[in-house]
């Protein structure tokens, strides 16, 4: 990004964390630009955790730099920073009430009158009259929202919240995304969320970074991030991806030529990150369209010949594998709009895509092809 | 008394390794939280007893008003044993047999509260404590009047001819093992209950859904699961019992007499210490020997 | 199978438990029974006659209730003593890291798994041979020693069962280090303190062995029982014995009764408090 850092950006500079001989964050640079809604999003033990409570203060980086504005804050004590968290599991303070649970920051700097601003805050997040209960007497997502007031009423600069959704259930975890991002809107605080759910990171943030193994593989618009991932890890944490073993043979105008097990694809060079040696294709299987064997495919679409060794419906959509001449099995969504012819097992069909639906991504010399087992979850269903 | 119950003594539960301290000015904190109370268990705990094994070697022929020196006399040892080795045998043999009568009892009365119990179950743990809320020595006082000749209870069994017309109960070994018995058992339940209450109940659904028979599964399941309380229970049991002397001398006569009234005996009436001594010594190295072994066969070393 | 050996497998353990805490609770009948007797002779331990006089008069004998009185005093004395020290102890073990723990480790648990009888031998070894006149301070001494390690068990398991978030959460929202410590720690960590100090005093006032050996000519109430077990026992005992039942059940009862509200407000339920060995 190239604007000047205002004085609210958050700033990751080679923040690197290590436990021994383990490196949880290795030389992580990240912007978070102020007013944000950023998503770092990881498998569990990714080190998006750890990052987070470097920038709250609970741990202690190994080298670098957590900047806010132009302040390292780094080695500051937890209670000296401008930051508030919203606890995995909320860590609500079992022997206060709400009411002190929500007051308990303002208390700590001194501030005398606090009544107005607590109940200012319970009834953004549509506590109101619960003031004198104990944590323990609300429901979970009633507890959340009490975690969120308890943080927000310290007008912090960043809002770090870890996987502040994880221990309630599905319906309501959507609300409570819906009613974070509202909130954050309304607030216009930076958040940082830390989720391992991808669904949850699409939805609400701007600003998605994919976290594996101690480092952001990519960082961009959940949009950006999911129609043209940038490694393998990406295109498969982020919903699913047939990805084919293929070779850069050669190009064409703006298209790259790949070959695989004898086939040739071409690929816009605009949708490729690389163009030369070995690569993936990859396609989503909701972008490839079955037709039977004996159709023609449209014009400027790619397409792959196989069997259909399976057929699921699952309601929205059937998905489909489709075995290739070489053995790889690809999936295929199918929307069941009612338009689409329905394919049985052991039927020979045609998969085809347009172009600009392919990516092309780096690859190693001797990995495989990489395609998803059937009944994975659905993109748009939650994990 | 939950403070037993608490005893990690070979329980599973891995105690998560506290943080490292966050910067230096910390370093020298748990130290100081340490120092009043290890220094006490230091010097009124360890220091005394070197004190009471270099005692156990002093010349037998001194006394209090003459002084002691320290002689090196290991003779006491054997001479002492020589003199009280049926006290000494019979000490762990009572506590043997008060403890399996104790398991008997014990087992069931856990395992019914943890598994059986439902909403009464803090009752009936409360239950279990209750009794040691009087003092330990009126209630063996009581059992004095329980099984005192002409109670209810001795009458009952004259009648069904289980004891003689003239069979007693209170002054015989059965006084003083019921006495142990009774004293020590909520030392053994408390651990056991902890260890039974965490076992799953689907685990025994399994169990007896994959063919076992209540025996099998109890064996298979219920005892290795209960295995970390029933250790911590017994030996919560068995040292207490073994250096107990409060029974053998309300309830017994000098007949049912255990080591600790001859060590009672020789430190507080006949003053000798160093034969006190040396069979104070030798109950404590004699009860470590056999929970070392216990703990070995039961398979975990792990004490604390 | 029948329903009545059906009915018999499921409920024989629970019969089983009924029976041995009949046999748990049989004394403490005959204890409340023998403290409305009036004996027939000093050494006579059957019941003879109902009368309220012990409950009108328990100090009719005076020797035990100054023996009483002094028992509560070292008792307070022991229970402050040993709550603190042990309690100190009980964070240094939950909450830091540093050399020689495993051997203090086994510091704290030997005294808990060695007989009492060993312990008092050692301690009247130590007394005598240091030339400290035994007595009222030296029961202190003994009964300090041997509550500090139940303390530090008490204290150190509510310690490690609480959520180290709730003060890395305090700490975000702005409480120092001590302040921390005021309004989190110390609040949640209270009800296992005040159960260790319960269970310090119950251990302390029912002492007899270790107190046997190291208190001279001061007379305990334990010790007023031992003694007066030879030369007869004024039924004013029982009078005291079913009188600490009653208070330690009404304790009990009430803390569970508060519990119950406050359980679902805390993490960890408190530890039940209770006497201690004999």
């Amino acid at each position: 990004m190239a604007r000047e850092t205002p004085a609210g950006d958050l700033r990751l500079a080679n923040l690197t964390k290590t436990f021994g001989a383990f490196t949880a964050v290795d030389d992580l640079s990240l912007t978070v630009p102020q007013g944000s809604f950023f998503a770092l999003l990881g498998a569990s033990g990714c080190g998006k955790t750890t990052t987070l409570r470097m920038v709250a203060g609970l741990e202690e980086p190994t080298s670098g730099q957590v900047l806010l504005g132009d302040r390292d804050i780094a080695r500051l004590r937890p209670y000296k920073r401008p930051v508030n968290t919203v606890f995995q599991s909320y860590a609500l303070f079992p022997h206060l009430d709400i009411f002190e649970n929500v007051a308990f920051g303002l208390r700590r700097r001194g501030i005398r009158s606090v009544d107005g601003q607590v109940r200012q805050m319970l009834s953004l997040v549509q506590l109101d009259g619960y003031e004198r209960r104990r944590p323990a007497q609300l429901s979970g997502g009633q507890q959340q929202r009490v975690a969120l007031a308890r943080a927000l009423i310290n007008h912090p600069q960043v809002l770090l919240l870890d996987e502040p959704l994880g221990a309630l259930d599905l319906k309501l975890r959507r609300q409570m995304q819906i009613e974070l991002k509202r909130i954050q809107t309304e607030v216009g605080i930076t958040f940082v969320h830390v989720t391992h759910d991808q669904e949850e990171a699409m939805t609400m943030a701007d600003t998605v970074a994919v976290m594996n193994a101690g480092r952001i593989d990519q960082l961009g618009a959940p949009a950006e991030i999911y129609e043209f991932p940038a490694t393998a890890f990406v295109a498969n944490f982020l919903g699913q991806s047939n990805l084919i073993a293929c070779d850069v043979s050669g190009g064409s105008g703006d298209d790259l030529l790949v070959t695989a097990h004898g086939a040739r694809f071409s690929v816009p060079a605009g949708r490729s990150r690389t163009d030369n040696g070995p690569v993936f294709l990859g396609v989503r299987p909701e972008k490839l369209h079955l037709v039977g064997a004996a159709v023609q495919v449209p014009g400027g679409s790619q397409h792959l010949e196989g069997v259909v060794t399976d057929a699921s419906y699952v309601g929205v959509s059937t998905q489909y594998l489709l075995r290739t001449g070489w053995g790889t099995e690809l999936s295929v969504f199918v929307a069941n709009s009612g338009a689409q012819q329905r394919f049985a097992v052991g039927e020979r069909a045609v998969a085809y895509w347009d172009p600009q639906h392919a990516f092309l991504l780096g690859r190693d010399a001797d990995e495989p092809d990489r395609t998803t087992p059937v009944l994975d979850e659905p993109v748009g269903a939650s994990s | 008394m939950s403070a037993l119950a608490h005893v990690p003594i070979g329980s599973g539960q891995s105690a998560s390794p506290p943080p490292a301290a966050r910067s230096g000015r910390y370093r020298l904190l748990p130290y100081l939280l340490l120092l009043p109370g290890a220094a006490w268990l230091v010097l009124f705990f360890a220091v005394p007893l070197v004190q009471l094994a270099a005692a156990s070697l002093y010349d037998p022929t001194g006394s209090i008003s003459t002084g002691y020196v320290l002689t090196w006399a290991f003779d006491n040892y054997p001479t002492a044993l020589r003199a009280y080795w049926p006290q000494f045998a019979r000490s762990f043999l009572y506590a043997g047999i008060a403890l399996v009568l104790a398991l008997l009892m014990g087992y069931p009365l856990a395992y019914a509260i943890a598994q059986k119990a439902g909403r009464w179950k803090n009752l009936l743990l409360v239950c279990v404590i209750a009794p040691m809320f009087t003092s330990f020595l009126v209630r063996t006082l009581a059992w004095k009047t329980i099984l005192s000749d002409n109670g209810w209870l001795v009458g009952l069994l004259r009648d069904v001819h289980l004891l003689g017309p003239d069979g007693r109960l209170l002054a015989t070994p059965i006084a003083v093992v019921l006495g142990l018995t009774y004293n020590f058992l909520p030392f053994l339940v408390l651990p056991l209950y902890a260890s039974l209450e965490r076992l799953d109940y689907r685990l025994l659904e399994a169990s007896s859904d994959l063919y076992a028979s209540p025996l099998k599964t109890f064996r298979r399941v219920t005892l290795p699961l209960s295995m970390p309380g029933l250790i911590a229970g017994t030996l919560l049991f068995f040292i207490p019992a073994t250096g107990d002397y409060i029974n053998a001398e309300l309830l017994g006569t000098p007949n049912e007499y255990m080591i600790g009234n001859v060590i009672d005996s020789a430190f507080l009436v006949r003053l000798d210490y160093p034969q006190g001594a040396a069979l104070s010594f030798l109950l404590m190295s004699t009860i470590l020997a056999v929970v070392f072994v216990y703990l070995r066969r039961a398979g975990t070393e792990e004490v604390l | 199978m029948s329903r009545l050996a059906r009915w018999f497998a499921e409920h024989w353990v629970m019969g089983v438990a009924l029976l041995v805490l009949g046999y748990l609770f049989l004394p403490i009948a005959v204890v409340a029974a023998l403290s409305f007797n009036r004996p027939s002779s000093r050494l006579s331990y059957d019941f003879n006659e109902f009368t309220l006089d012990n409950w009108r008069n328990p100090c009719a004998t005076s020797d035990m209730c100054d023996a009483v009185l002094r028992s509560v005093q070292i008792g307070f004395l022991a229970t402050v003593a040993a709550t603190v020290l042990g309690t100190l102890m009980a964070f240094a073990l939950a909450r830091h890291r540093f050399r020689g723990r495993s051997g203090l480790n086994v510091l704290i648990f030997l005294p808990m798994a060695t007989p009492e009888l060993v312990m008092g031998t050692s301690l009247l070894a130590l007394f005598v041979s240091g030339g400290v006149p035994l007595g009222f301070w030296t029961i202190v001494i003994a009964h300090v020693m041997f509550c500090v390690s139940f303390v530090v068990v008490t204290v150190k398991a509510r310690l490690s069962g609480m959520d180290r978030r709730l003060e890395e959460a305090a700490m975000d929202l702005y409480a120092s280090e001590w302040q921390t410590f005021r309004r989190i720690t110390l609040p949640l960590v209270l009800p296992g303190i005040v159960a260790a100090a319960l269970l310090a005093f119950s251990l302390s006032f029912d002492d007899f062995i270790i107190t046997n050996f190291n208190s001279g000519t001061t007379v305990t109430f334990p010790m007023y029982v031992w003694g007066a077990a030879q030369r007869g026992i004024p039924p004013q005992v029982n009078v005291i014995g079913t009188a600490m039942f009653g208070v330690a059940l009404l304790l009990v009862l009430a803390t569970s009764l508060r519990g119950r509200r406050a359980r679902r407000a805390t993490i960890v339920p408190a530890p039940a408090q209770g006497n201690g060995r004999p």
